[in-house]
């Protein structure tokens, strides 16, 4: 390995509407390293990315590329200048050839229009062998196992001379043959002299693989160490030791009786023997990471999903979830953690959206009866503070914040005694987060119970009364809120590879 | 600003704008033709007009649910035969009009299985039925028209009440009937929610295949209406009747406001959007401007609506 600096960034800012995703964040990559960005869901890792391959535009800061200073502009940009990403949704058209994707939109060719069939074929298929992979360039990708088609990924990358080359949890989808097999492949590229950001979650992969870590935390740089220096539990730290003063406005309500009771639900290959119980008055908050299964099983309770084994009760009865209009009926309520596609339809009022689970109850001889509904449309528009000019207000003029509102209005209106909240604050202002919290805080005092999912540590640990961590579709641990921190959450959610280390 | 400019007020502007064209257009036929602001030409209109209107109202639910009814001419021209042969077969009237009904709702009815369990997309399902249809009139009929009706029968386009003829009062029931539908039932409310948005439809607990279900039977029922309609008034009925239909259907619905995207739209501005096909060509045949020639502007027409449709969109975006 040599020591040459490839690629620094240096004061990366980035910010979307609402969030300072990336926060003056710096990364340093040497020539032939393997450097692992180590963070939690929403650290910064795949926005600091997606400004390197040319995907997003930084606010802020400086990239230097062999020494130069580079503006990278676009994708294409980013391309030539040898930066190559490879992410776990593969962007390779199922029904070409291995060469065909390979050289997609720079074919070689004869004459104008006339493929090269014999240097395109000749030319991917000298790369396939230098990877030591054992592809037909003539091959058509569908009959490709995932693992082939991540090669052809990197093919396609190295065609394009990349010397930096950006592996977005290349072994999440991959058996342990496979991943020996890509391990091998990037040894081969280090000595090649390509520069491998790697992000993933696995502890253990990073210390078979990893040269030196670099780690995020909300949208801040913590630090860059070589992986030798670190144990597991050191990494674990660096990723969720953040300060937990956050104002977060808990106010804990009494728990009363169980309300729901799920016993050893299984929804087809996604979840696997999940029991709990819920109580009134409770927020049970659910913790893990991204895939881990939290927002299927949102689903599955919400009667969105076959369940394949197992039951759901609620107040001991059990119920034969076949559409959320049986779960809405038992009295529980879902708010999406994607509001826009799932939770609203933008293109109706406030008012409509609001009584569209319960028209029932403005139902009178068949007619709706307007005097009613406007009532109790006010009536949510009073209560929850949304902030709107009229109620007749088309839902996607709202903000984020009372958009969400209008969400959970749907649900105070439908009757729910059981609110499930996948992901309640995202995208929503500081201002608007904490009324969300306290409107958490008064459905708890009602005897309302929550099941709330968050990839949010702050909000996990101030809201819940209790937690469960989810990992690979099962249940990986539950701590009680004066048990849970931080790292026992890390460590449970990463479970598996923690172990493996031990 | 933000405020003034929010979609209830463009649609309101739309809808205005849709029947400003209206008057505008009749303006512009009184001023060239001295045939055109007579109380019986008026009525001529209303009544050519009114069975596209009908047949547009159940493309306006189909169309709010974002899908597409290409069957409606074909569903028309058969319920007409098969209630036409069972009206020769000596079926009382009124019965020989349910079967007729019946046949149409479940031609539609099939449409919106197709849709809502068959996963097809509608503008397939529809096409198909649309071949399937006209073949089984056809089939039906050998190909021949079958005619000569009851006057008590043909009494539904020849007859007038208070002088207004009797398409023209089923029109208007229909429209009226529509409009309570969509804005004052818990199944209007659902028919805009699958189209704004199938998804949260879904996970706010609406039962989306029944209500498919049931809109693309009502689209079926509506175009076996105007089949009764166009039965009385030809005095015959005729396995090849209604063909372009749907697409005179679409264009009132579109260029009365409705989104092909779903979710939007409203039955008055339909019936505004029918009107308009109506009084183009009938003022456009006043003037002897050639059929040839009618197409062309009628076509232009629809390209313009939906111009205005979507540069209004892009402002408010």
């Amino acid at each position: 390995m040599t020591e040459s600096c490839v690629l620094r960034m240096e004061s990366i800012s980035k910010s979307f509407p609402g969030v300072l995703a990336l926060d003056k964040v710096q990364f340093e990559l040497l020539k032939g390293e393997v450097h692992v960005l180590l963070g939690e869901n929403g650290a910064g890792k795949s926005t600091l990315m997606k400004i390197l391959s040319g995907a997003y535009v930084k606010d802020e800061g400086e990239i230097t590329i062999d020494d130069n200073l580079i503006e990278i502009e676009s994708p294409a940009h980013a391309q030539k200048l040898g930066i190559g990403i490879i992410y776990q949704e593969f962007n390779l058209n199922p029904y070409l050839s291995v060469a065909e994707n390979i050289f997609l939109g720079r074919e070689p060719t004869i004459l104008p229009g006339i493929i090269d069939w014999k240097k395109i074929y000749r030319d991917a298929q000298d790369i396939l062998d230098s990877l030591c992979v054992e592809i037909d360039a003539k091959q058509i990708v569908e009959t490709l196992g995932v693992a082939m088609q991540q090669m052809v990924e990197v093919a396609k990358a190295l065609s394009l001379n990349a010397r930096i080359l950006i592996m977005d949890e290349p072994t999440a989808s991959l058996s342990n043959k496979e991943i020996e097999a890509l391990f091998k492949t990037i040894k081969k590229l280090q000595d090649d002299g390509v520069a491998i950001i790697y992000i993933s979650h696995r502890l253990e992969e990073i210390f078979r693989i990893g040269n030196r870590v670099t780690v995020l935390r909300d949208g801040k740089y913590v630090d860059t160490k070589p992986v030798s220096e670190l144990t597991k539990d050191e990494m674990v730290k660096m990723m969720v030791n953040r300060d937990l003063d956050d104002h977060i406005p808990k106010i804990k309500a009494e728990i009363g009786d169980v309300v729901m009771e799920v016993e050893n639900v299984s929804v087809k290959d996604r979840l696997q023997d999940i029991s709990f119980k819920l109580r009134k008055g409770e927020i049970l908050g659910i913790a893990g990471l991204m895939g881990a299964g939290r927002t299927r099983l949102a689903k599955t309770l919400f009667g969105a999903e076959k369940i394949s084994k197992g039951k759901i009760l609620v107040d001991g009865v059990e119920i034969h979830m076949n559409s959320p209009r049986d779960s809405i009926n038992a009295g529980i309520g879902l708010v999406t953690e994607d509001r826009k596609n799932e939770g609203l339809i933008l293109d109706l009022s406030v008012k409509q959206n609001v009584c569209l689970p319960n028209m029932n109850k403005f139902i009178n001889s068949g007619l709706i009866n307007s005097r009613i509904e406007n009532q109790a449309v006010d009536n949510y528009i009073d209560k929850l503070n949304i902030k709107t000019p009229t109620r007749n207000q088309l839902a996607i003029y709202l903000s984020g914040g009372n958009q969400q509102k209008v969400v959970l209005s749907k649900w105070l209106c439908s009757d729910a005694k059981i609110f499930i909240f996948d992901e309640p604050t995202r995208g929503i202002d500081v201002g608007a987060k904490t009324e969300i919290y306290q409107l958490m805080n008064q459905l708890v005092a009602k005897g309302v119970a929550i099941i709330m999912i968050s990839s949010e540590m702050p909000e996990i640990l101030g809201m819940s009364d209790r937690i469960l961590i989810m990992r690979n579709g099962r249940i990986a641990g539950e701590l009680s809120d004066t048990d849970a921190s931080q790292e026992k959450i890390m460590n449970h959610a990463l479970g598996e590879a923690y172990e493996a280390v031990l | 600003m933000k405020q003034f400019f929010n979609n209830q007020n463009l649609d309101q502007i739309r809808q205005f704008g849709t029947f400003f064209g209206l008057i505008a257009l009749c303006l512009l036929f009184t001023i060239l033709s001295p045939y055109f602001l007579t109380t019986s030409n008026l009525l001529n209109v209303a009544q050519q007009s009114s069975i596209i209107a009908v047949i547009s109202v159940g493309m306006t639910f189909v169309i709010i649910t974002a899908g597409i009814d290409l069957s409606v001419g074909s569903v028309l021209a058969f319920s007409g035969v098969v209630m036409a042969s069972v009206l020769h077969a000596g079926l009382p009237i009124p019965l020989g009009i349910l079967v007729g009904l019946g046949v149409g709702f479940s031609c539609g009815l099939l449409n919106g299985l197709l849709v809502s369990y068959g996963k097809i997309p509608p503008f397939i399902a529809t096409l198909g039925m649309m071949s399937i249809a006209r073949g089984a009139g056809l089939w039906f009929t050998d190909g021949r028209p079958i005619s000569g009706f009851d006057d008590s029968f043909r009494y539904l386009a020849t007859g007038e009440i208070f002088y207004v003829p009797v398409p023209v009062i089923i029109m208007i029931v229909v429209y009226i009937v529509a409009h309570l539908i969509l804005t004052k039932t818990k199944m209007g409310r659902y028919t805009y929610a699958i189209g704004g948005n199938e998804k949260a439809a879904v996970l706010s607990g609406i039962n989306i295949k029944l209500y498919l279900n049931i809109i693309y039977g009502i689209a079926g029922l509506l175009s076996a209406l105007g089949a009764v309609m166009l039965t009385a008034r030809l005095n015959s009925a005729q396995p090849i009747a209604g063909i372009m239909y749907e697409l005179d259907a679409i264009a009132a619905t579109v260029i009365g406001g409705t989104s092909l995207f779903g979710g939007k739209g409203t039955v008055i501005g339909t019936l505004i959007g029918a009107l308009i096909i109506g009084v183009l060509r009938n003022g456009l045949n006043l003037l002897g401007v050639s059929s040839f020639i009618q197409q062309i502007v009628i076509g232009s027409v629809i390209i313009g609506a939906i111009l205005l449709d979507t540069n209004l969109k892009m402002r408010k975006n």
